[in-house]
Order: structure tokens, then sequence, then C-alpha cells
């Protein structure tokens, strides 16, 4: 039977961790995140998981690594300021193909910012903030509802692709509360299989190796240099390297028509909202009070890989118009696909925009 | 089975400069965690950044090669989350005790059940022979051209004031005693952490006066201080030198720990 609550979308996000079998969560208080790690502190115990407050965002995520290769479902929770720090490991767990699913409650930077105000400044950072080329997964909630879905979801991609997800969430999503609709079960999908014998790094036809749980015999050495199938350093190899390295980016880009996840409405509309995140929430409230406008509206839920192939399906379109919590850092990123102009609506300060002001918008270019 | 059969012998051989003394430290390990009976699939090495971080790779077991400073960190999570599993680090002086400090301090508090050795040769040698937080007062490195102003990191000290269970300090000279050391902290409930001196001619002994290898072993064993002589001289007032090392077994405790298997903990 589903049931009916009425969650906070931090809770929601714990709680869609929980459902999905998460057993290992090590984090360090920040705001507007801190909610996620207490109530992990409170569950996790209770179901035979792990809870640990570690003395810093470097360690929290170093601890949800390690604990991945013990075959764990594994998450840290944290905003700007924590998500900076752990820059580093993310690549680390890029570089050795550890699932992890790490949530950023964004709120206000740079820095220490405005750490109770919400935020989406983070969207390229969680893309390319380590050093080096590499890939991520990141989905973006715009509901209570999402933030446990999306949650659970994002453990599953972990597993499937071997690679850090984020749940790019913000401070209204992770504050609000609203009615939210338990199912029985979620989908739980488990790591790609490991035949003993063979190199734990060789990639299967989805470009992703198997997993070889430790604990297991099979001996498997983990390192953040430049490695060979067999996980051993070559880190003086160009050629090495280069596949490495190319292997790591194509697992995920090349699966991008299947990561994507939006929704589309009026695809024959010549002006287009494109949104993820809170700004979401605007949109729809503008396209309920316009219901006659024919406005179009591509919602975003998996940012990146970012689905470019969804924009061709608005075929009138005559401009995109993306309202987004920063100076525009997703519209850069529609510019490079879009064949009609896109115009950035960026909003700072931690308020979300308002209809009036989107609609102002859509007034000007009419 | 002998410590041999922990070897990866076709990763060998390895990549330490000729009379490196972190060759010994790995016998002396493989020698104590050989001694336990302990299961290769039940053992997890875990390191840092560094020269003895490029321990694990010559090892069979499962082995996680981390970032810099973080070995305790990502120790941290693999021992929660199976505590039936022995975790074993290797650490150097520059990845525990500088961009490590915060994670050494912390481990050594929460006493979590892990076994850290670290190989501190009071340089950083895999980059070229910079100044640690161990470096000598006047020592010589690249960093230090006019010889190191700062004092050093007393890292045994440390971890016995952060909390951990076992604390033991010997040298490269000192093998058989190192390798008691490291079985009883493998044996010991909570954080063992065995620091062991060791030479790096390459880094720090041509920049220090050390000509030939045996000569900074010399060094390193004339400036050993057993603990008890120490205390002795403790009792009848008389002064320390500055430049001795404290050897011997300097801490054994059984505080609460961290991550140990649910079936043997204590009620």
């Amino acid at each position: 039977m589903t049931r009916t609550e009425f969650w906070q979308g931090n809770i929601a996000s714990a709680e869609g961790a929980l459902a999905a079998g998460c057993r290992f969560f090590g984090g360090y208080p920040i705001t507007p995140s801190t909610e996620i790690a207490e109530h992990m502190a409170a569950k996790l115990p209770k179901k035979g998981g792990v809870f640990i407050q570690m003395e810093d965002e470097l360690a929290s995520i170093a601890s949800v690594i390690g604990a991945s290769w013990t075959g764990a479902r594994a998450m840290t929770a944290t905003s700007g300021p924590g998500f900076s720090l752990m820059m580093e490991n993310i690549g680390y767990a890029a570089m050795t193909e550890t699932p992890c699913v790490i949530v950023n409650v964004q709120r206000g930077g740079p820095s220490t910012g405005q750490p109770t105000m919400a935020a989406q400044g983070d969207m390229m950072q969680c893309r390319f903030g380590s050093h080096g080329d590499y890939a991520v997964i990141a989905l973006s909630p715009a509901s209570v509802q999402e933030m446990y879905d999306l949650t659970a979801k994002a453990f599953n991609l972990a597993d499937e692709y071997r690679v850090p997800v984020f749940l790019m969430a913000d401070e209204v999503i992770g504050h609000m509360r609203e009615r939210i609709i338990i199912p029985d079960s979620v989908a739980h999908t488990g790591r790609p299989a490991f035949v003993p014998g063979t190199p734990p790094f060789r990639p299967n036809e989805n470009l992703v190796p198997g997993f070889p749980v430790f604990g297991n015999g099979y001996g498997t050495h983990v390192t953040g240099l430049t490695h060979d199938e067999r996980g051993f350093p070559c880190a003086t190899n160009p050629q090495l390297h280069a596949a490495l390295v190319k292997r790591l980016v194509d697992k995920i880009e090349s699966a991008s028509e299947k990561l994507a996840d939006f929704d589309i409405v009026n695809p024959d509309a010549e002006q287009v909202f494109i949104a993820y995140g809170s700004p979401v929430r605007t949109v729809q409230q503008v396209l309920h009070d316009h219901p006659d406008s024919s406005i179009g509206f591509l919602r975003i839920r998996t940012v990146w890989p970012f689905p470019a192939h969804a924009l061709s399906i608005f075929k009138n379109a005559q401009r995109f118009i993306v309202p987004e919590l920063n100076l525009g850092q997703i519209a850069r990123e529609i510019e490079r696909y879009a064949k009609v102009p896109v115009v950035s609506v960026p909003k700072l300060g931690g308020e979300l925009h308002t209809p009036k002001e989107l609609w102002k918008i859509l007034e000007a270019g009419a | 089975m002998s410590f041999n059969e922990w070897l990866r012998q076709d990763r060998l051989p390895h990549i330490y400069c000729a009379g490196c003394g972190n060759g010994t430290i790995i016998n002396c390990t493989l020698a104590a965690v050989d001694s336990m009976g302990w299961k290769k699939e039940d053992t997890v090495f875990v390191s840092g950044i560094g020269c003895s971080s490029r321990a694990p790779g010559y090892i069979v077991t499962d082995s996680l090669h981390t970032t810099h400073g973080r070995a305790l960190a990502f120790a941290t999570g693999v021992k929660m989350a199976r505590p039936d599993l022995h975790v074993v680090v290797f650490t150097g002086d520059g990845d525990l005790a500088a961009i490590g400090g915060n994670h050494f301090i912390h481990a050594c508090r929460r006493n979590i059940d892990l076994t850290v050795v670290c190989m501190n040769n009071q340089i950083y040698g895999m980059t070229g022979g910079q100044g640690s937080p161990t470096t000598p007062r006047g020592c010589l490195s690249t960093t230090t051209p006019y010889g190191c102003t700062e004092p050093a990191f007393d890292l045994s000290e440390l971890a016995i004031a952060a909390g951990a269970n076992f604390v033991a300090r010997w040298t490269s000279y000192h093998v058989k005693e190192l390798e008691r050391a490291v079985k009883t902290g493998l044996e010991t409930p909570g954080l063992s952490f065995i620091e062991a001196l060791v030479q790096c001619p390459t880094n720090f002994g041509r920049r220090n006066k050390f000509k030939k290898v045996a000569d900074q072993i010399e060094y390193i064993k004339a400036h050993s201080l057993l603990k008890a002589k120490r205390d002795r001289m403790l009792e009848q007032g008389e002064p320390i030198p500055e430049d001795m090392y404290v050897v011997g077994e300097l801490m054994k405790r059984s505080r609460p720990a961290m991550g140990i298997p649910k079936k043997e903990a204590a009620p």
C-alpha cells in the first residue's frame, strides 16, 4: 500500500535513500542540508546501517567511497562550501569508478554566501568541479516527491554506471513541506557483475567494468593514478591515459538519451521555458495562470548529461527562456545546442522568480 | 605461509630508491600480518599519497590507494561498513601529519579499529625532498635551504594525546621490535599507531651529511632512546636531549573502540 505523508524535502531525500537501500551515510553538518544527516543518524542504526559524522567534508566523501568498495550503498549530503571541499575526492570517485550519491542542497555562494537562501550556483561545479576530464550524472528535483524519487533513482544510476551521482537540490526544495506519496517499494538495480579472474577495470559493452566488492578475495587494487585494466598504476603511458579518460566520459555521454529525464508541455509553442529545480515551480505557475497561451515548457530532471536532443522536440521554437537561480549556468549549456536565441533569466539573492517576472519576459518577446 | 605470499611478485621491482627504508617497514608489517593467520580476503590495505602510500600496490589483498592525506577517512568508511575486515593503513609523515592531520587526530579520537603504520622519513620524498612537519629543526630540504626553522611534530605523542589505544615507535634499524609492535597493534582493538623512522638516502640523507645509507641508519640507531631508559632519566631528573627519538611501546590501553564486529563487542 502506498501512503501519503507531509514531509520536508530533506526528509524525503533521506527516506528515498533508505528505501533505495542506502546503508552508509558519512556527513558533516551544513545549512541547508543538515536535516538529511540528522534523519539518517536517527534511522540508519535501526536498519543495520552506519551513520558517521566525519571531521569535515573531505572526510565525509572519503568515508562514503571507502564504504562503497565494501558493496554498501553509500551517500553524503552537503551544501556549497562543503561541496567545494569534496571536489578532489569526487574526482577520485570518478577515476576509480566508485558508485556514490552526493546530495547538494544548494545555497547562495560564493564562499559562505547565503546559508539559508536558495541558489543553483553549483550546477557547473557538479559537472566540472574536480580537476581533469570526467563525467557525472546530476539530477534536479523540483518537489518534495522528487526529493524522494530522484534520490532513490540516484543510487540505481550510481551503481549501474559506477559514477558519482548528484542530487542537485536547493534550499527551497530542501526545506519546503508538501504532500508526498510513498511507494510500496522502489526499483533496485545492482552494480554490474564482476567476473572473478578477469581484470577488474575491463569495461563491459556499456563501457562500465563489473564491480569487484572488497572482501571476496579478488585482490583488487584501486588507485586514483591512471591505471590499466588490472587496476595498476600506468601513469606515464599517454595512450592508456587518453583511452581511460575518454571511456570515463563516454560511458556517461554516450548514454545521454537513455539517462534523459524530462517533461514536455506544448511542443508546438514558439516561446519555450526551460527549467530545472525550484524555478520549475514558477514556470508551472505561469502555465497555470495562462492556460490558453500555448507556452512551451521543457522541464529537466537529468541536468547532466545535458539532454540536448530534447531541444529539437520544440520544432516551432522561436526562443528558449531559461530562468535559473544563478547567472545563467545551464542557459550557456543550452546555447551550445539551440538553433534559436536563448534568453537567460538569472536571479540571485535567494528568492524564486515571481510568475510576473517570467510573464514579462514572455510579453516582451511576443 | 610466509610474508612473501602477501606480495604481488608480478609488480616487483618496486619504485623505491636504492637504500630506502620503506621496504623494511613493509616487510615487518607483512610479517606481522602473516603471523596473525589472517586470510587475504579479509584484509584490506589503505594508503594516501607519497612514497609510503605506494605500498598497497605491491600487496595481493584488496587495496585502496587514495588521495593525499585522506587514507584514514577512506579507511574509516571501509571499516565502519565492514567491521569484520582487517584494515591496515600505510602512510607517511607528510600524508599523515600535514595534509591529513585532521583525519589523524579524529581517527585516534574515535579510536577506530585500524592499524596505522607511518613511515616517517622526515621529508617529502615523492616530490623531491621538501620539508615536512617532522623535518628536524636545522635540517636541509629543498624548501628549507637555510635549515628548517620550525619545530617538528612528535607523531606518537600526538596519537597518544588524541586517544589511540596503542602507540609504538621504532625505526628501520629495529626490525624485530617493529614487527612485534605491528603485531601488538594488529591484536589491539581500537586505533593502533606504529611510527617507524626510516632513512631516505635520496632526499634526506644526501642533503644532511649522510654520505652512505648506513650512516643515516647508524644515526637513527644512535639517537633512539628506549622508553624505559627515558622514564628512568625523567625520574632522576636528567634532561632528555632534544635530538633523541623515544622508541618502544609508548601507550597501550583499552579505551572503547569503534568499528569492532558486533559479535566481538564488549558487553
